[in-house]
């Protein structure tokens, strides 16, 4: 394949690293993340703790491992949920069309006057702080995103000619959504996931920031930056090493995103 | 033109110097972790309630100093009766509650008896116990009987729990709070801050302050910066010691280091399973090593107890050699207990920063013994109900800030559960001691019998960390009460 894109492949390069650094940290980290050293705390970087390590002595490189597999764990649960409910939905209101389509898309209106951050700390708040929760809160606000990108890009194909032979033909409404639409819009919606992936990863380190998200003792990367808070002037690379791992988790995604949209969207390609 | 325009900047300048010189700083705003669920210090456990209201808007009979001897509040004097059971108190004349209810005898008599009767709500009931009764001979003289020699009876009288309170409002107390105080109550905006001003009829000598405000910060990092913005004059309980040699290196705040009466604690549920077996609870005390707790949650601050009572404390014993850090032992007691590895627990979590980064310390040290600790950091509201009220937990971690309160160990129904019949027999004869030897040496079988039992695994005592600007003066140091008297605060020039 020839090489499109530059940032698909900064991008899939970064998110690859982060995917398979979660992966390791499920099997192995230099430290146990979770193991407290009070004797060596606020420790700077050196050989054994390449990282340095935090206020309690924990060890940062493994925290930061261990931090990427609860914020990947959170943001594709989050996505999965979205994405599996709002799919659907969307393409059942740009099926139906009528008024199943506007209230589809009223309610979507609906969630999204109100700011999704604070509808998901509301819902932490109500159900419980946790990671669990986080995914749902998240999850939920993902829901109507995915539902109105999949409507919209449906109702173009439903208007094609090869969707009205297939009616001719007898297929209904499912099997046209499934055979015909589905696949067409697939490039989109992959798109969107990147980037809702990218959104969800900041969502859940903003929950975490505020005790919302992944409870202690587990590391995250949103509690570690709120831990290093209070110590910024005693040891301020515990506040950067988080601050890294979440930006470049973000900026590897909205890479990858936009590297696939240049791949991916017919309408971007022919202009190359 | 040159030495016009020198003219206009120092009469500028002047004019400034003089602005500032007249505008002198007389109102401070002070710093708290928890806001008080009411504030109405005699209805209620919270010492957030007492450290807004006492001395500032409520006084009682007695008062306690900073350094955490009795003195005259309400009563001018007193006397007492060679068999220790008449009290007379000659009460200040003229003293008046801010909704201009005189002061008199007949208020002490309400406010003891509504402290005593059986309905009462009042958090330290044990404290008017030994009253018989409260007499009037005149409006000026308050006759107090006990039922048995009390040696601790002016100092009890001088809590926040045995404040005046009016009968007219003493039912409204909680949200409008009225007393005889130097400070009157303004406005209370829920969630953030609590204002008082200085009250123009005091019946004492004016305090310097014209108004006091109480803003509650609970987050470490937050409260950092109000301290270093200056929204927050003092935060005489401040909950970031790891940031304090930021502030002692800057000349515009000073730091105190000084000791409360917290004891800092693991409460556990004793009716609970597993809790109710000793071994678990040992094997839990066993497990956690408390120098190294001190050190990740405090940053240093506070002293290792081994029983419910501060090293300050009168008749104090060291116990803190009964469970040292043992992880093995602790396994061993586990296993005779019948706790499997991958037993989980759950502790509630208060805001305190103890409680949230201690919580944090405990589960990595409990890990280590095989106990999976699942932390629940939850509001302070949420506390007082589902812990203190319901005593539905595990376990918890909070700080008990009421001097020398055995006592707590001696209810039939407080919220660890913690029943010992030969535990109150102990506490019925301390109480009833009159003589100091007997009594101080009960004191120590007292702190014995607890560190044996170990209803609750004895943490350290809370120091008072304490960072203002530097030029406050008159803050208290140490905290024998939990109180933020302002009564003696001002702003040097």
């Amino acid at each position: 394949m020839r090489l499109r894109s530059r940032s698909l492949v900064v991008g899939a390069v970064i998110s690859a690293t982060m995917v398979s650094v979660a992966g390791v940290s499920l099997a192995w980290t230099p430290y146990p993340p979770t193991a407290i050293d009070i004797v060596h705390k606020l420790a700077a970087p050196s050989p054994t703790h390449p990282f340095g390590t935090d206020h309690l002595g924990r060890d940062v490189l493994s925290m930061i491992m261990a931090g990427a597999s609860s914020s990947l764990s959170v943001a594709l649960i989050a996505v999965v949920v979205g994405a599996g409910l709002g799919v659907p939905l969307g393409a059942f209101a740009a099926a139906r069309g009528g008024w199943i389509d506007d209230l589809t898309m009223r309610g979507c209106d609906l969630a999204f006057a109100f700011p999704a951050l604070l509808t998901a700390v509301m819902i932490t708040a109500l159900a419980g702080p946790g990671a669990g929760n986080a995914m749902l809160a998240i999850g939920i606000f993902n829901i109507p995103v995915f539902a109105r990108i999949t409507r919209s890009a449906a109702r173009q194909v439903w208007g094609r000619d090869f969707v009205l032979a297939a009616r001719t033909a007898g297929r209904g409404d499912i099997g046209i959504t499934v055979v015909h639409v589905l696949p067409n819009i697939a490039p989109v919606l992959v798109v969107q996931i990147t980037i809702q992936f990218a959104l969800a990863i900041v969502a859940d380190a903003g929950l975490s920031y505020v005790g919302l998200g992944t409870q202690p003792p587990f590391p995250s990367w949103g509690r570690m930056l709120n831990d290093a808070q209070t110590f910024i002037w005693r040891a301020p690379l515990l506040a950067v090493f988080p601050g890294v791992a979440i930006t470049l988790a973000v900026l590897g995604l909205n890479l990858l995103g936009d590297g696939l949209q240049d791949v991916l969207d017919p309408r971007l390609r022919r202009g190359r | 033109m040159t030495r016009l325009f020198a003219a206009l900047a120092g009469s500028v300048l002047a004019g400034l110097a003089a602005m500032a010189t007249a505008q002198a700083k007389d109102t401070i705003t002070v710093g708290m972790v928890l806001e008080p669920p009411g504030l109405d210090p005699t209805a209620g456990a919270a010492s957030a309630i007492r450290e807004v209201t006492y001395a500032n808007i409520y006084e009682g009979l007695t008062r306690i100093d900073a350094k955490g001897q009795v003195q005259a509040g309400l009563a001018e004097s007193w006397s007492i009766s060679k068999d220790g059971l008449t009290y007379t108190f000659k009460l200040i004349r003229g003293a008046k509650f801010h909704d201009d209810t005189p002061f008199a005898c007949n208020i002490v008599k309400f406010s003891y008896e509504r402290a005593m009767a059986p309905d009462s709500v009042n958090a330290q009931k044990q404290l008017f116990e030994p009253i018989a009764r409260v007499e009037c001979p005149d409006d000026g003289t308050a006759v107090v009987t006990l039922k048995r020699p009390t040696a601790l009876f002016l100092f009890d009288m001088g809590w926040g729990d045995a404040v005046m309170v009016s009968p007219k409002s003493a039912a409204t107390n909680a949200s409008d709070p009225v007393g005889t105080g130097p400070f009157k109550f303004k406005q209370w905006v829920k969630g953030d801050r609590v204002e008082m001003v200085a009250n123009p009829d005091y019946w004492g000598s004016r305090p310097k302050l014209s108004a006091v405000t109480f803003k509650f910060v609970s987050d470490p990092s937050a409260a950092t910066a109000a301290v270093l913005a200056g929204d927050i004059d003092a935060f005489p309980l401040f909950p970031a010691p790891e940031a304090l040699d930021q502030f002692k290196a800057d000349a515009r705040f000073a730091v105190h280091v000084g000791t409360t009466e917290g004891k800092t604690i693991v409460a556990l549920n004793n009716t609970k399973k597993p809790f109710d077996d000793i071994r678990v609870r040992r094997a839990l005390a066993y497990a956690i090593d408390r120098k190294a707790l001190i050190e990740g949650a405090q940053s240093g601050f506070g002293a290792p107890i081994g029983s419910h009572y501060t090293p300050g404390d009168p008749g104090y014993i060291d116990l803190t050699g009964q469970y040292p850090y043992d992880p093995a032992k602790a396994k061993a007691l586990l296993g005779e207990a019948g706790i499997k590895p991958g037993f989980t627990m759950t502790f509630q979590l208060p805001p305190p920063t103890y409680a949230r980064r201690g919580g944090e310390v405990i589960a990595a040290m409990l890990d280590q013994v095989g106990i999976k600790a699942k932390l629940v950091p939850i509001e302070w509201g949420q506390w007082l109900d589902q812990v203190f009220k319901r005593t539905d937990f595990d376990a918890t971690i909070i700080s008990h800030t009421e001097a020398r309160d055995l006592d707590i160990y001696a209810r039939d129904k407080y919220y660890f559960n913690y029943n010992s019949p030969e535990y109150k027999a102990l506490y019925k004869q301390f109480v009833e001691a009159v003589d100091p030897k007997v009594q101080s040496d009960l004191v120590g079988k007292l702190q014995q019998k607890l560190a044996e039992d170990e209803p609750n695994v004895f943490l350290f005592a809370l120091a008072k960390v304490g960072v203002a600007n530097a030029k406050i003066r008159g803050l208290w140091y140490n905290d024998p009460v939990p109180a933020n008297d302002m009564t003696g605060v001002s702003w040097a020039e």
